[in-house]
């Protein structure tokens, strides 16, 4: 492949034949080199040869590549029946013209070396079968079994380059696979030859729980994913798991999502979580996460929208009843199709298998909301560090597909309220956190819920009681006593004692109006009794200025009369 | 061909007249004139001409005889200028000393 001096690099892209492996062509931005051998590397059991019939299975069913597959190793019946397992039908392939299998058998003991010799013959099998499927994919699984079954080292390092010179010219795209050696990559270091591309397969067993990682160790002439990532094998063959989205740029709605309870729903201003954001509901054991999660997911059933739900402690069925002892009934949105769950023991396997459970079912169930209860059981199967590694990247998932979930987490009861590891790996990657825990007080537990976090969105400081009852939860409203909010028997008393005051203080209302009125009574007496008082006392003074007015009437006639009389 | 009665049934598989192939076809020729006279058949296989007859024989080197009888088949790689070798992987040496 030569660049062309005129193009710029950034419009350049290197060519790329698409494995078909899920997950590697992500971390190998594209595929493996087209038309270049590359290198799979690795020790026993950690499936080399499965990684390549893959490449060339997905090559023909997906991308029309006819394959070539060169065993050293295993026979093609052999072959054909592993694969059958991961749904692969080879002869079928085979039928069609699509794939040919070539086993190739070394067998020390029936050849003899005498005299100057090459390895034409494998040359002509290999163009053979190329030309006559018109190949693109090749694949050569082991090389190295040569080394074991011919002594002229000399020569087979000589044919070996010109094997990879061949291929290159033939313009196939091929795997070569190799046994990891003890200080280098391959036990006869093919990677001097195969320089294109070099991809290391491992299998570790940490604390008991394997775990298959891959790594790019070399791709020239283009940029690649360079860590470890995990990789799988399950019935559909390998998929890797890279950490989807290495920046943080995907979009986010503000869409509201009711959590179930409309009291809750109160406490975040917002009136719920966002769409696509994490809850973590964390709390000791007995505190209703369980309850709350359950609610969560039958309020998304109930708008139509799709849950799945993991749990790791209980069998669907007896979720099912239990819930339905609080008035729950979910068998009815499994019966629509609306919800489904899905329960497995965490030690069941690795956490890396458990994702991709989780990203399978994602897929296929295509969910809005999941729930995960608890997450805290998947920690006791890895350290804290691949536990965080794997929320991350199921978190990155979550977001990506813009999906709601809400993670349950049991605490371990500790007096200083430290967070515990599962808190302490996942508190900071979710955007709500909402704790249930128990308030212990005189021979009584209470449920109290509070939020310790949601990005966003303004929401309440309060610590709710809140009650599971038949029908329900249900968040008390808040009781103030003089010390703070009341809860149980204290809301109760506190409750009583204000009723009682309430009574106390209407009588003695009641008692002031009458007083009052008595009151009003004894002063309407005494105004009549003065007005009377005022009234007679006009009357007498009437009297007497009438008296008076007869008198002078009677002056004055007396005077008239005497001065006739002169 | 009277593969049915030849007691020694050779097969050379060759790719092209090389120097090798000639070569070997040249020394197998005179080793069994010389050791199974008239008790052997050789079969000459090209193949460049004859590509898909490779993998029967799981022909991997070029040129390499093969035994085909007496049982148990055996195959010999390389120009067989060697011809103690050639001998001792046909087993032919143990048989004319005996």
């Amino acid at each position: 492949m030569k660049l062309n001096k005129t193009t710029t690099n950034t419009n350049f892209e290197f060519p790329k034949t698409q494995t078909g492996v899920e997950g590697l062509d992500e971390i190998t931005e594209g595929g493996f080199p087209k038309g270049r051998p590359t290198l799979i590397c690795g020790g026993a059991g950690c499936g080399k040869t499965l990684l390549s019939m893959q490449f060339l299975i997905k090559g023909i069913l997906d991308y029309n590549e006819p394959g070539v597959f060169m065993s050293f190793e295993e026979t093609a019946p052999d072959l054909t029946m592993n694969v059958k397992s991961l749904g692969f039908d080879l002869e079928k392939l085979k039928q069609e013209k699509k794939l040919v299998i070539d086993h190739v058998r070394v067998e020390r003991s029936e050849i003899d070396e005498a005299g100057e010799y090459d390895l034409e013959g494998l040359f002509i099998r290999l163009g053979h079968a190329i030309d006559t499927i018109k190949a693109k994919r090749v694949v050569l699984d082991t090389l190295e079994s040569l080394f074991a079954g011919l002594d002229n080292q000399a020569i087979l390092r000589a044919e070996l380059r010109r094997l990879f010179m061949w291929l290159k010219e033939k313009g196939v795209t091929a795997i070569i696979t190799g046994e990891r050696g003890e200080a280098t990559l391959t036990r006869q270091g093919l990677e001097e030859y195969v320089s294109d591309c070099v991809i290391l397969l491992d299998h570790r067993v940490i604390e008991q729980v394997s775990t298959r990682r891959i790594r790019i160790v070399k791709y020239r002439g283009s940029t690649h994913g360079t860590n470890e990532y995990p990789f799988l094998i399950d019935e559909h063959g390998i998929s890797v798991l890279p950490i989807t989205s290495l920046k943080l740029d995907n979009k986010v709605s503000s869409e509201i999502v009711p959590t179930g309870i409309p009291e809750i729903n109160e406490m975040f201003h917002g009136g719920g979580f966002y769409r696509g954001s994490n809850i973590l509901v964390s709390g000791t054991a007995g505190t209703a996460k369980t309850t709350l999660a359950a609610f969560f997911a039958n309020e998304q059933c109930k708008r139509k929208e799709r849950v799945i739900y993991f749990a790791f402690e209980e069998s669907p069925d007896q979720l099912i009843r239990n819930m339905k002892s609080i008035g729950l009934n979910l068998e009815q949105h499994i019966k629509k199709g609306l919800l489904l769950i899905h329960s497995s023991r965490p030690s069941l396997n690795g956490l890396e298998l458990h994702l991709l459970t989780l990203r399978k079912l994602i897929k296929e169930f295509k969910p809005s909301a999941i729930v995960i209860d608890p997450i805290s059981n998947l920690i006791s199967v890895g350290s804290a560090h691949e536990v965080r590694s794997m929320m991350v990247r199921l978190i990155d998932m979550l977001k990506i597909n813009n999906i709601t979930a809400m993670f349950t987490s049991l605490n371990q009861q500790n007096e200083n309220r430290k967070p515990d590891l599962a808190e302490d790996s996942i508190s900071s990657l979710v955007d709500t956190w909402i704790t249930v825990r128990d308030m212990e007080g005189i021979g009584e537990r209470n449920r109290g819920i509070y939020i310790i976090k949601s990005r966003g969105m303004h929401h309440s400081n309060q610590v709710r009681e809140f009650v599971i009852t038949e029908n329900g939860v249900k968040l008390l409203d808040i009781e103030f006593g003089p010390n703070g909010i009341l809860t149980g028997v204290a809301r109760k008393t506190n409750q009583l004692n204000k009723k009682v005051s309430e009574l106390k203080l209407q009588d003695e209302l009641n008692r002031k109006d009458r007083e009052i009125i008595r009151k009003r009574n004894v002063l309407e007496a005494n105004i009549a009794a003065l007005r009377n008082e005022f009234e007679s006392a006009q009357e007498e003074l009437n009297i007497l200025k009438a008296n008076e007015e007869l008198q002078s009437k009677l002056n004055v006639q007396a005077h008239t009369n005497q001065k006739k009389k002169k | 061909m009277k593969t049915q009665q030849a007691e020694w049934q050779l097969r050379l598989y060759i790719a092209g007249q090389t120097p090798k192939s000639i070569m070997a076809l040249a020394n197998i020729k005179k080793y069994a004139e010389e050791l199974l006279h008239g008790k052997y058949t050789i079969e000459i296989i090209d193949l460049l001409l004859n590509p898909q007859l490779a993998e029967g024989d799981q022909i991997l080197a070029v040129p390499t005889l093969v035994r085909k009888v007496p049982e148990p088949i055996r195959k010999i790689i390389g120009d067989l200028s060697n011809k103690e070798k050639v001998l001792v992987g046909l087993n032919i040496k143990p048989l004319t000393t005996a």
